[in-house]
């Protein structure tokens, strides 16, 4: 069982993933938004963040750099779910220091094989 | 893993409606193309084709697509936000709508149309961009990859399996990647054997950076992997790395029994649910459910609320308890029982007011369709008008706001259709061309009130008159002052607009809107000035349900009134009593005249009995009219819940509903504005 | 008036038979569908609505709903009696219009409860026009009593309790 922490602005994506999830037997904290999230990252340690790309307010990618910042997240990995499957995307999640990325739609099979790359 | 994705579907279907309704609003904002907005505009786009695949509604998914990609270009500064761009969004939020309703609903948009905004789309991405060729159907990404592979088939003669040099770059672990992880889903694909280079390692402790990576690795898999998998791996590093891949050598021998292809199969080929593969899976669902999106702030007060109700509760208990044990104490447990329940009535009256927050929504659900409507009526008539909205954070309660929305339509029409007048009428007047029109939301005392104000060309208080009198709503001889006369356009059958519309109609349906306000419990007023513009006031309760009363004693009888509706309530001074016609009793309040009412009289239950020389009043105030009410005592005030009699009975005149009392008796509520008119010999049922 | 509520009885004795509970109005004995009949009161007094007939006695609490309490006896224009621990209110489901109202009737005392066939009850002689017989189903003759069977639906319906105010006050249909 792992911490996971999903940071996605659509309430029903975010309930779809966690509920995938938990069903996996995984502890999941939500947050609403990029600045919602980092505040969420830090109260736990999460074990993998999977965050969505296009929120307001603080962006997925934002998300992902500030966390690379903090002690806590340095090593941890970082999904970014994202609608765009072109090349350029997901350099800009790498860039940002993302762990890999996960391109929607995806069901919970897909997001539960990606989500087992990283986690053991 | 089976997962019913249909439980996501209401989630997603109202957050996809509130997207669009976002859409609409900031694209109608849109001026000029600013970045923040247009950022705003491509989320909510974004969020909604996300949620279409993933919830399985292909169509949308696909439709949004195109949008999303326009959106993209135009934040990007790559196509301009001209006009026609953004109405063409517009019609897309309308096509977008149609689909969600029909998912929602079951059947379905209009596929011609829906082709339609879609292929007039692809044109202006063709348009605007060199760069075209975005692919229609989302590319599968994540591990859904594509299983059609090179050269190695499933069984044949493909290589026996697979070189991987894999040279990270120092940074690698940087990213959160870990080649550990990697190697451990390699091992599920085939037999796995691992060469760890160390060529790079420093040679000094002082230049080793334990976050760097060092090592090398060079790996072979003996199976039937194909070369994609492995590729998928290394996906989120083949920057951060150095990847050579090379096939293995054709096996000289018979496949290893050990090397057998199955464990590695289910890493990569997901079996794809039904539920996502279906492009309509929303077709079944029924109808709209009645669900309210709630603030999480109220329902943890509530939550709140309800600990604090517990812990009283069992401050009671241990009261009985103690008292059972030790009747001797009685007067300190009763000292006690007493704070316990001062206490309860307070943990009472605050759960009661935040179960009744939760119904509150703020007004900019309704209020958020007018840019819209603004935009296309202005359009149709050739005005131009500036819609300005305010206060849309004003909370009202979810049924008042519900029935809200037509009266509000038909008087925002009234105000473009008939208020406005076209660009060269205003010019001609001296005014600006563009008119303005503003929607304000506030609370005032326990009501809400919302204003439509326009600066269009006002209301002829006199042709008013003139067609009331020709229509016999006004009698030849009866005189109206101005506010009075204006008040006229809410009477049936009463036209005001100068020629027959097809927005708004000639004048008609003002009677129906009062109508629905009055049966909201509210009330609707008309100012007009010819040539500066005219100003509806809307006057609603806050809830429709629970009001503050005040408890009254008249003869036998309890009543209630709405403790808003008291002015004041005051001994008579005889000096003060004055008569009218022999019979109206009416009482000089400093410098008004007020109407006695004898409400036992007027209810039919006495006969009218004089004044006594001492009486108690309660002056009472609605809709501008003021009574003074006789009363034998004033009890106590209390909030009660509206119970209305025509769920049994039928609407009573003078009253506003029943409440029940603590002793579990009925109380009537009286409705001042009814009773005033009553008085004043207006209602059919004289005084 | 079809009586639609009873086809549900498939008990072979009761077959083609509606059940009626039976009250006294002074001496005389009147029958309701008993399907409609929610619930037996005794008499309390009632909060006077103002300005409604002097039939409607005015409204009770029962268990958070408001219930109009109508008098029989003041009703059919009988003599008024007095209210007392033996008077009793009849809570019945009226329906009109798709809509189902509850109301609550007084009665001097609840009689009996009878099965009887529609073949068996006879249809009402012409009253004088003082009272409309629209609401009287059929009478029926039981060990030599008669009894008046009525039909609530159009005794407690929209003609009792519409008022000219209700339209005036533009009250939803």
């Amino acid at each position: 069982m792992a911490k996971v922490l999903v940071v996605d602005d659509s309430a029903s994506m975010r309930q779809m993933v966690a509920f995938t999830l938990k069903q996996a037997g995984h502890e999941v904290t939500e947050g609403r938004d990029g600045n919602d999230g980092l505040g969420k990252a830090q109260g736990t340690k999460a074990d993998l963040v999977i965050t969505d790309v296009n929120m307001p307010g603080m962006d997925g990618l934002q998300l992902t750099r500030e966390l690379r910042k903090l002690g806590d997240y340095k090593f941890t990995p970082i999904l970014v779910l994202t609608t765009e499957a072109g090349p350029e995307k997901k350099q800009e999640g790498k860039a940002a220091g993302a762990t890999g990325w996960l391109v929607k739609p995806f069901d919970p099979d897909q997001l539960m094989n990606t989500v087992n790359r990283v986690l053991r | 893993m089976s997962i019913d994705m249909a439980q996501f579907v209401d989630a997603f279907l109202e957050e996809s409606f509130e997207g669009l309704e976002r859409m609409e609003t900031e694209l109608l904002a849109l001026d000029g193309g600013d970045p923040e907005t247009l950022n705003t505009i491509f989320r909510c786009a974004h969020s909604i084709k996300g949620g279409a695949g993933t919830f399985g509604f292909g169509a949308i998914s696909e439709f949004t697509h195109g949008v999303e990609t326009l959106l993209d270009r135009m934040r990007n500064g790559e196509q301009e936000a001209a006009p026609e761009t953004v109405n063409l969004l517009l019609r897309a939020v309308d096509i977008l709508r149609a689909q969600l309703h029909a998912a929602r609903d079951g059947g379905e948009a209009d596929a011609a149309e829906v082709a339609e905004v879609r292929t007039l789309i692809e044109a202006h991405l063709d348009d605007a961009a060199p760069a075209a060729g975005v692919p229609n159907a989302p590319a599968n990404g994540g591990s859904g990859g594509d299983t059609a592979s090179d050269s190695s088939g499933g069984g044949g003669n493909g290589p026996r399996g697979w070189r991987i040099q894999f040279r990270p770059h120092a940074d690698l672990m940087r990213t959160g990647n870990d080649p550990l992880r990697m190697f451990e889903v390699l091992e599920e694909l085939g037999r796995l054997t691992v060469h760890c280079e160390t060529d790079r390692l420093p040679d000094s402790a002082e230049a080793f950076d334990p976050e760097d990576c060092y090592l090398a690795w060079t790996l072979e898999l003996e199976g039937d992997a194909t070369r994609d998998q492995i590729e998928e791996v290394f996906e989120w590093v083949e920057d951060e790395c150095d990847l050579v891949i090379d096939p293995l050598e054709a096996a000289p021998v018979a496949p290893d029994e050990s090397s057998a292809p199955e464990p590695g199969a289910d890493g990569a080929t997901p079996a794809r649910p039904e539920t996502a593969a279906k492009g309509s899976g929303g077709s079944a669902r029924g109808a709209e459910s009645s669900s309210m999106r709630v603030n999480t702030g109220k329902i943890d007060a509530l939550i709140d609320m309800v600990g604090e109700l517990v812990i009283t509760q069992s401050m009671l208990t241990d009261i009985s308890e103690q008292l059972e044990e030790d009747p001797s104490q009685m007067e300190a447990q009763i000292e006690r029982l007493r704070t316990g329940l001062a206490e309860l009535e307070r943990n009472t009256r605050e759960l009661q007011e935040s179960v009744m927050s939760i119904r509150m929504v703020p007004i900019a659900q309704v209020f958020n369709r007018f840019p819209r409507l603004v935009h296309d009526i202005s359009a149709q008539l050739g005005k131009q008008i500036e819609l300005t909205l305010k206060g849309e954070a004003t909370e009202i309660d979810k049924t008042v706001m519900e029935h809200l929305g037509d009266p509000l339509v038909h008087l925002v029409r009234n105000a473009v259709d008939h208020g406005i007048e076209l660009p060269e009428a205003r010019a001609a007047a001296g005014k600006p061309e563009t008119g303005q029109v503003t929607l304000e939301a506030f609370h005032r005392g326990g009501n809400v009130v919302i204003e439509i104000r326009d600066d269009g060309k006002g209301m002829d208080a006199d042709r008013i008159l003139a067609k009331a009198r020709d229509a016999g709503i006004v009698g030849p001889n009866q005189q109206l002052d101005r506010h009075e006369t204006l008040q006229l356009v809410f009477e049936p059958g009463l036209s005001t607009a100068d020629q027959v519309s097809d927005l708004s109609g000639r004048g008609v349906g003002m009677d129906v809107v009062k109508k629905n306000i009055r049966g909201l419990g509210g009330n609707v007023e008309l100012e007009s000035e010819p040539g500066k513009g005219s100003r509806l006031t809307i006057r609603l309760p806050l809830t429709l349900s629970i009001m503050d009363g005040q408890l009254l004693k008249i003869g036998d009888e309890t009543f209630v009134i709405p403790l808003i509706a008291i002015v004041e309530s005051l001994q008579t001074l005889p000096e003060s009593v004055k008569q009218a016609f022999g019979k109206l009793p009416l009482y000089r309040l400093r410098d008004e005249y007020i109407p006695i009412v004898d409400l036992a009289a007027m209810f039919g239950r006495a006969e009218p009995s004089p004044l006594p020389e001492q009486a108690l009043l309660v002056v009472a105030e609605a809709d501008d009219q003021r009574v003074a009410l006789r009363v034998d005592d004033l009890l106590g005030q209390q909030q009660v819940v509206i119970k209305t009699l025509e769920t049994n009975f039928r609407k009573v005149p003078g009253t506003a509903g029943a409440t029940i009392l603590g002793d579990g008796q009925v109380a009537l509520i009286l409705d001042v504005a009814g009773i005033a008119r009553m008085a004043a010999g207006r209602d059919t049922r004289a005084a | 008036m079809a009586n639609d509520a009873t086809q549900s009885i498939h008990d072979p004795a009761t077959a083609g038979q509606d059940q009626y509970l039976t009250f006294i109005l002074a001496e005389e004995e009147y029958g309701v569908d008993i399907l409609r009949v929610q619930e037996i009161k005794g008499w309390e007094r009632p909060t006077p609505l103002p300005n409604t007939p002097d039939y409607i006695r005015g409204v009770i609490n029962v268990r958070g709903m408001i219930v109009p309490i109508i008098d029989m006896r003041l009703r059919f224009g009988m003599e008024p009696m007095e209210y007392g621990p033996t008077t009793v209110v009849i809570m019945l489901r009226v329906i009109n219009d798709d809509r189902e109202r509850v109301m609550g009737v007084v009665v001097d005392a609840v009689s009996e409860v009878y099965s009887i066939g529609a073949d068996d009850l006879q249809p009402a002689p012409d009253f004088s026009t003082r009272i409309g017989i629209d609401f009287v189903r059929g009478l029926a003759t039981v060990d030599e009593k008669m009894i008046l069977m009525l039909d609530i639906d159009t005794l407690l319906g929209p003609g009792l309790i519409a008022s000219e105010d209700a339209i005036a006050e533009g009250a939803p249909a």
